[in-house]
């Protein structure tokens, strides 16, 4: 019975707003139901990403060494503007209402503050500065011929993986 | 210069920086989804080794659009490295190049350094932290943080969400500690 409880409390207290998916009768973010092929939509999404990330060089190690060692304007100047197009575009999907393709209104999940943000964010800032990438840039190094950062990318499965694991015991 | 050869070389901040940033409304409109990919790492732990833990149980093949989004990821690259790209080593700050100098790092033709990063350094101490230990800090501290770059400093910033902000802070704090107080001693090794 305490455990349920805790488990209660912890789905509740979760900031994550993808936890939805833990919990798929409470929030659906999309009552259309499409066959799996609607997703290439994604995928090609996911080519222009993914040459954007090689053409910007942010997923070079070198990059990154320079961006925490403030040699370097480049990544504030990417990360910087793209925040700043991002944040136009969210104002005005919010104030001309704009509609999916679909036609469904679009919803933004607005995140709560745990400790994770915190600590997970330092945990990660050291992976960041160690591997010189982030999750998008481990796939695209993948492509750019660095068959290596196969098991780079392994070994964060696998640490997402040990947090699923222990997570109860962490402090949120 | 032409079209062709400007758009081999690198692309300035100032063009591929907004150009990243439109990938939260293309999102969106696509289909009424938060950019983030972090997330991916867990939807491959559910598909393939959820393990009853209740972290993973739950229906990934509803979130399956952020895997065709990375397996895009992969083939964009392989389309920039292999057609876009005039192969020439990237050009960086002469201090860092110093620097590197001194770890006997002096190779840039690849964007991740092959001397770091390669399969037989797999089987040494300093390739062991640099991969094993760096890749699992990035999967551990992502999840934790509930995003990473894309998810938090991207998405998060561009929709005001001050728990975003405390994340993307906290990710720069730990990337300056490590680069600059820690990183060299690893690369000693």
């Amino acid at each position: 019975m305490q455990n349920d409880l805790e488990d209660i409390e912890l789905i509740e207290m979760n900031t994550d707003f993808e936890v939805r998916s833990l919990d798929t009768i409470c929030i659906n973010e999309s009552n259309l139901q499409h066959p799996w092929y609607y997703n290439f939509k994604y995928f090609f999404a996911g080519i222009l990403f993914g040459i954007l990330l090689v053409k910007a060089e942010v997923v070079s190690w070198f990059r990154i060494q320079e961006m925490f060692r403030l040699q370097s304007f480049h990544m504030y100047g990417v990360i910087g503007s793209a925040v700043a197009i991002g944040a136009l575009s969210v104002w005005l999907i919010k104030k001309l209402n704009i509609k999916t393709i679909h036609g469904e209104a679009i919803e933004l999940h607005p995140k709560r503050f745990n400790k994770g943000q915190i600590i997970g964010g330092l945990i990660f800032g050291f992976g960041w500065a160690i591997t010189g990438a982030c999750p998008g840039p481990l796939f695209a190094l993948i492509g750019n011929g660095a068959t290596v950062i196969i098991v780079v990318l392994l070994s964060a499965v696998a640490g997402t993986w040990f947090y699923g694991l222990i997570r109860n015991k962490l402090p949120h | 210069m032409n079209f062709i050869e400007w758009i081999k070389q690198p692309w300035p901040w100032y063009v591929s920086g907004p150009l990243i940033g439109l990938t939260v409304p293309v999102l969106l409109i696509l289909g009424n989804k938060s950019f983030g990919i972090s997330s991916s790492l867990r939807h491959i732990c559910a598909a393939c080794i959820p393990a009853n833990i209740p972290f993973f149980k739950y229906d990934w093949k509803r979130e399956m659009w952020n895997l065709f989004f990375v397996a895009g990821i992969i083939l964009g690259a392989i389309i920039a490295t292999g057609i876009l790209s005039n192969h020439q080593a990237i050009q960086l700050n002469p201090k860092l190049v110093a620097d590197l100098q001194q770890y006997g790092i002096d190779d840039y033709s690849k964007l991740a350094p092959t001397q770091l990063f390669n399969w037989p350094a797999l089987l040494t101490l300093k390739g062991f932290i640099m991969m094993i230990v760096g890749g699992f800090l990035v999967g551990f501290g992502t999840r934790y943080a509930g995003g990473c770059t894309s998810g938090h400093a991207i998405m998060g910033l561009s929709n005001l969400q001050l728990p975003s902000l405390i994340a993307t802070v906290c990710f720069m704090i730990g990337g300056f500690i490590m680069a600059n107080l820690i990183l060299p001693f690893i690369l000693q090794l």
